[in-house]
């Protein structure tokens, strides 16, 4: 007799098997009902409760105002216009920034031009790495007050800003300092040279992390910069400035000078910048790709994303659904490569489903300060505007909508955790960025299903996969059409992988090897 | 009266084609142009393609874009060598097409040398731009991480117009190399060697719309070239900057990529000789793993 | 075959990040309290040494029914957990404090004798008032694909259970990966224990809060699928209060409020008592404490 039968045999006929644990469940304090078709329910309601645990802000050093980082110095703009950073857990005033006009970005790129002819260019590389090294340092002393004022300007969770910011953002200085002194090894056949001076604009999602991985390359190629952070989050680039002049580093190789649309668009057009960096929306990226047409600059765009993550049947399951929720409610959503299209194959959609409402339901959304928060607040009300005008789209065009439970503070900007389905390619919110905690989920049948709406879309930035074949996770990682590929996890950042879209996602490759190139001329 | 003598035989008239999807249509449009030579003799009827012209072609690279990516580095070193070899056995014709276009005979001959050794050299490079230009990623956490280039896409292609074979091989040659499709338009006023070169990609195991080779007018086609919504990048050629600034301007309407290349109307073959021409058309790729159990 | 080693694949990388967010939650204050008290209320006491005496098991009776003298209103732990031999002693010493004993049994630690001395050690202890059973099942034979052998061993000892519950522990340390300790999870389940635990505290690694999360989601799936709650019961290794919290989270998050409690959620461990109540009274006084104020049993 096959082993198989044996078994059939000894587990189901043989062997009395106990019929339930009726002793045990009598004492349960709050068994759920299951009667007839309804499903077991699990209450995460529960008694114990996370006391709330604020980070201490008693340590962090901000100024009442804050002028421009030109040539080394805050100075201010030559016009006195300010504007307010605002944090938006409790729409309370920080502090002011000073708007850069066209006179102080003049300035700015003047300090960087002649910092880098007379300096920068001039000073050995390994000496270069040094300084790149030593920011490195500084960054990590200070990591605590940098998480925190991060978290106070740009609403993330301190969870976020102290384990991931801040630290990635020292590791991308301490990863590019090293290059420093070896590019001849990073463009084979080639003797590569700085293009000159770096003009650089990034977004409010990631403020000091984009800070680092735009400034470190830069000066490891030796190039000089002058950097905007957005309106909404300038704070931890100022504090940069700071770090910047405690590390020494010679006057005008850094400039950060703020202000909002229109101080970017006076960087993008000045004709003393060799070279654009842009992190942003993919709109503004077009404007600037068609602002550089005709000019000699150089440029890198990291734009929008609709990133698929896709769930077979064969994945682990509860691990993929940590997967899901990392890939959409980190950072409130807001993230170009969130994987905002969850794609489910049919057979484990209602297991899918039900866990992800669950997480969903553990998740604490509230003060950004308390460490127990998972999702802090929406960056800005115009923000919160856009994903509650998306929300209303969704709900319009007819999909199913589930939101966790969770209490939001009264004052502030907050987004509860939102899952659509019963959604179609068609669906606008499942087109478009949100760059908000909106998953919209999707199902499929084959590989050939997926593949195909998976690369539907203008944007190729990311993508997940979830599957225990390795073959097919080879498989689906060629298929699709993105820069980068998770597979079995989403997410993840290091200075050393390489970042960047296909498509509409943006031009070039940030981070590790292959983001020196777009600094050098070979 | 016209009287043909015995020993005379009438000579039959090569008509200049399109090259679309491995056929050799005429310009739906139906357009043509008179290419003469020096003297004003008529050398040629040459068609003048139009936006559908390119329309067509766009849809068939980007059908064979999708096999092409995905045939074996070797295979694409085979084909592209397999291109030179056919280049190389029908090189009097190339060398008399460019000579009949006002090229001095002596640069006719080496041009169609260095297009051939050009072709040489790119074969050799498809199964290695890979390994130079890959990475394994030593991120800080258990992960396997790495990073490998893989293939824009389409690319529309404007060719030089001085250099007309050999500006035009060393375009196509990094980019079908690297795995993508392309549309290019040739030299308008040099386009034999173009129609010709199709002729050659025809016999020589290229799949049939991975080069698609138009002639016509670069004013008309240039935006038809630089604003298709499914071009992935322009390789411009010609060194004209008020094109390029065109080309560069229309690019953002989807994000396209952009190269241009002063050598290809002007250097030499050796000066067109750079795996990071390869490199213009290609997305660096990375994928993440678990490392665990 | 109906038990499929691929049937539930577990990522391990995905497991232990899991595990480090759960670790990063931030247990202060009163929270921090009220989870001590509850972590004290779900200890087994244990002691399994092959030294333990009347005395030794008498003095754990004692220290399980009242912990601590220095304050008021600290729970007994839920259960003390001794040889088979030991029962009828702690049975005496706990009398009506509602504690419980626990008694490991079937040839514990290792597993290896035969399914009839198994059951007759099994009776053993039922017949001598143990009101829980701590099996282990037969690693080797699930580690040669057995797992149908595996199952009827649970089976039969449940039935020799009766009234007592069942603990199926799963000796994780020698099952070499989570999708193992998944499917023997499965497979106790299945074949009716009430409980799951990690370890027999004999092996290292005993329990871990990985292997405890990959255990906890299997419980949810078997709740999902069959509406019935089965227990959790970490055991060997935990030494400190933080920790003891730090399952406590898992739990929480993962099972909800009905496995807060010490009829779904256990504690095995010995010197992890000490350590909370020091750390409940450093709550209460502000003070750090030392152990010479605490009695070691």
């Amino acid at each position: 007799m096959s082993k198989k039968n044996k078994l059939i045999l000894n587990g189901k006929k043989k062997i009395n098997r106990p019929k339930t644990n009726a002793s045990l469940q009598k004492t349960s304090v709050s068994l759920p009902k299951t009667k007839g078709k309804q499903k077991p329910v699990i209450n995460f309601k529960t008694d114990w409760q996370y006391a709330s645990a604020p980070e201490s802000i008693s340590h962090i050093q901000l100024k009442k105002r804050y002028e421009l980082f030109i040539n080394g110095t805050f100075v201010a703009p030559d016009k006195p216009v300010y504007f307010d950073t605002i944090n938006p857990a409790t729409e309370q005033k920080i502090a002011e920034i000073a708007e850069a006009g066209e006179s102080d970005v003049n300035k700015a790129v003047k300090a960087a031009a002649d910092a880098q002819k007379y300096v920068w260019s001039k000073i050995p590389a390994s000496e270069r790495a040094k300084y790149l090294f030593r920011i490195a340092r500084i960054i990590q002393e200070k990591s605590r007050e940098l998480a925190v004022i991060e978290t106070m300007d740009g609403g993330k969770p301190i969870r976020e800003s102290r384990d991931i910011d801040i630290p990635l953002a020292a590791a991308h200085f301490f990863y590019y300092a090293g290059w420093a002194d070896k590019l001849n090894y990073a463009v084979p056949g080639k003797t590569p040279q700085p293009l000159g001076v770096a003009g650089q604009i990034i977004p409010w999602n990631f403020p000091l992390l984009m800070a680092a991985w735009k400034i470190a390359p830069a000066l490891a190629t030796g190039n000089t910069v002058v950097l905007k952070p957005a309106e909404t989050t300038s704070l931890t680039a100022l504090k940069l400035a700071e770090i910047i002049q405690e590390a020494d580093l010679p006057p005008g190789v850094v400039n950060i000078i703020t202000g909002a649309g229109k101080t970017g668009s006076l960087i993008v057009n000045h004709p003393d910048i060799n070279k654009i960096a842009f992190t942003g929306s993919t709109d503004v990226g077009k404007i600037i790709q068609r602002s550089l047409a005709g000019t000699a600059k150089k440029y890198t765009l990291e734009l929008g994303g609709k990133a698929a993550n896709i769930i077979f049947e064969d994945a682990s399951i509860d691990q993929a659904v940590e997967g899901i929720v990392n890939g959409i409610f980190f950072n409130q959503g807001h993230v170009c490569c969130a994987g905002s299209r969850l794609f489910v194959q049919e057979s484990v959609f209602d297991k899918v489903m039900r866990k992800l409402k669950d997480r969903m339901e553990t998740l604490v959304v509230g003060d950004p300060l308390d460490k127990n928060t998972d999702i802090g607040a929406i960056n800005s009300k115009a923000q919160w505007e856009k994903i509650t005008k998306y929300q209303a789209i969704g709900l319009k065009e007819g999909g199913e909508c589930y939101q966790s439970s969770c209490s939001v503070p009264s004052q502030g900007y907050w987004f509860r955790p939102t899952v659509f389905w019963n959604v179609s390619q068609a669906s606008r919110i499942v087109q478009e960025e949100i760059f908000g905690p909106v998953l919209t989920v999707q199902t499929f049948r084959t590989v050939a299903e997926v593949v195909e709406k998976a690369n539907n879309t203008p944007y190729g930035l990311s993508g997940g996969i979830w599957t225990d074949k390795g073959s097919k996770i080879f498989k689906m990682a060629g298929e699709l059409r993105a820069g980068v590929i998770w597979a079995n996890t989403f997410n993840k950042f290091d200075p050393t992988s390489p970042f960047g879209g296909y498509k509409e996602s943006g031009v070039g490759r940030e981070g590790g090897l292959h983001g020196l190139m777009p600094y050098l001329k070979y | 009266m016209v009287t043909i003598e015995k020993s005379e035989r009438l000579k039959i008239l090569k008509t200049y084609k399109l090259y679309i999807g491995g056929e050799f249509p005429r310009t739906e449009s139906g357009r043509y142009f008179s290419l003469k030579d020096a003297d004003g003799n008529q050398i040629a009827n040459v068609c003048s393609g139009s936006r559908k012209d390119f329309r067509n072609a766009m849809v068939v690279a980007r059908t064979a874009f999708g096999k092409w990516s995905k045939r074996t580095a070797y295979n694409r070193s085979q084909i592209v060598y397999r291109i030179a070899e056919m280049l190389e056995a029908r090189k009097n014709q190339f060398t008399d097409e460019l000579t009949i276009q006002g090229v001095d005979k002596v640069k006719a001959e080496r041009e169609v040398h260095e297009a051939i050794d050009l072709l040489i050299y790119y074969a050799g490079w498809a199964d290695k731009y890979q390994q130079l230009f890959s990475s394994v990623n030593p991120v800080a956490a258990s992960y396997f991480n790495f990073s490998l280039p893989e293939p824009t896409g389409v690319v529309s292609i404007i060719a030089p117009e001085e250099n007309s074979l050999l500006g035009l091989v060393a375009m196509i040659a990094p980019v079908i190399t690297g795995g993508n499709a392309c549309v290019i338009l040739a030299s308008e006023s040099k386009p034999l060697c173009a129609v010709t070169f199709g002729e050659v990609l025809n016999s020589s195991d290229v799949p049939g719309g991975v080069v698609n080779i138009l002639t016509g007018s670069r004013k008309e086609l240039l935006p038809q070239f630089s604003t298709h919504m499914d071009v992935n990048a322009v390789f411009y050629g010609a060194g004209i900057p008020e094109e390029l600034k065109e080309i560069q301007m229309n690019a953002a309407l989807n994000v396209k990529r952009v190269a241009d290349s002063n050598v290809m109307h002007s250097g030499t073959g050796k000066e067109m000789q750079d795996p990071y021409l390869i490199m213009n058309f290609q997305e660096t790729k990375t994928i993440w793993h678990p490392i665990g159990i | 075959m109906k038990y499929q080693l691929d049937k539930h694949p577990i990522d391990q990388v995905g497991v232990e990040e899991r595990v480090a967010r759960f670790n990063s939650r931030s247990i202060k204050k009163q929270s921090k309290v009220q989870a001590i008290k509850l972590a004290i209320s779900m200890l087994d006491l244990t002691t399994l040494e092959g030294k333990d005496s009347a005395g030794k098991v008498r003095q754990i009776c004692a220290k399980a029914v009242r912990p601590w003298e220095g304050m008021e209103d600290v729970p007994s732990v839920a259960a003390v957990c001794v040889y088979p031999n030991h029962v009828k002693t702690a049975k005496r010493a706990l009398g009506d404090s509602g504690v419980k004993v626990a008694s490991v049994a079937t040839a514990f630690p290792s597993g290896n004798s035969t399914l009839k001395i198994k059951l007759e050690d099994t009776r053993f202890a039922v017949n001598e008032g143990a009101d829980e059973i701590d099996m282990v099942i037969s690693r080797g034979r699930f580690l040669c694909g057995e797992y149908d052998f595996v199952f009827d061993e649970i089976a039969a000892v449940k039935e020799a259970c009766g009234e007592a519950h069942l603990k199926v522990i799963l000796e994780t340390g020698e099952l070499d990966s989570y999708q193992n300790i998944r499917l023997a999870s499965d497979i106790a389940m299945d074949a009716g224990a009430d409980f799951i635990k990690t370890s027999t505290g004999k092996i290292e690694p005993a329990a871990t809060l990985p292997v405890t999360l990959v255990m906890l989601e299997a419980i949810r799936d078997y709740f999902y699928r069959t509406g019935k709650m089965i227990g959790m019961k970490p055991a060997g290794g935990i030494r400190k209060e933080k920790e003891a919290l730090q399952y406590l989270v898992m739990v929480k998050e993962t099972l909800g409020e009905a496995w807060l409690s010490p009829h779904y959620f256990r504690f095995g461990a010995s010197t992890l008592a000490n350590d909370l109540l020091m750390q409940l009274q450093k709550e209460a006084t502000g003070y750090y404490q030392s152990l010479d104020y605490f009695s070691i049993d």
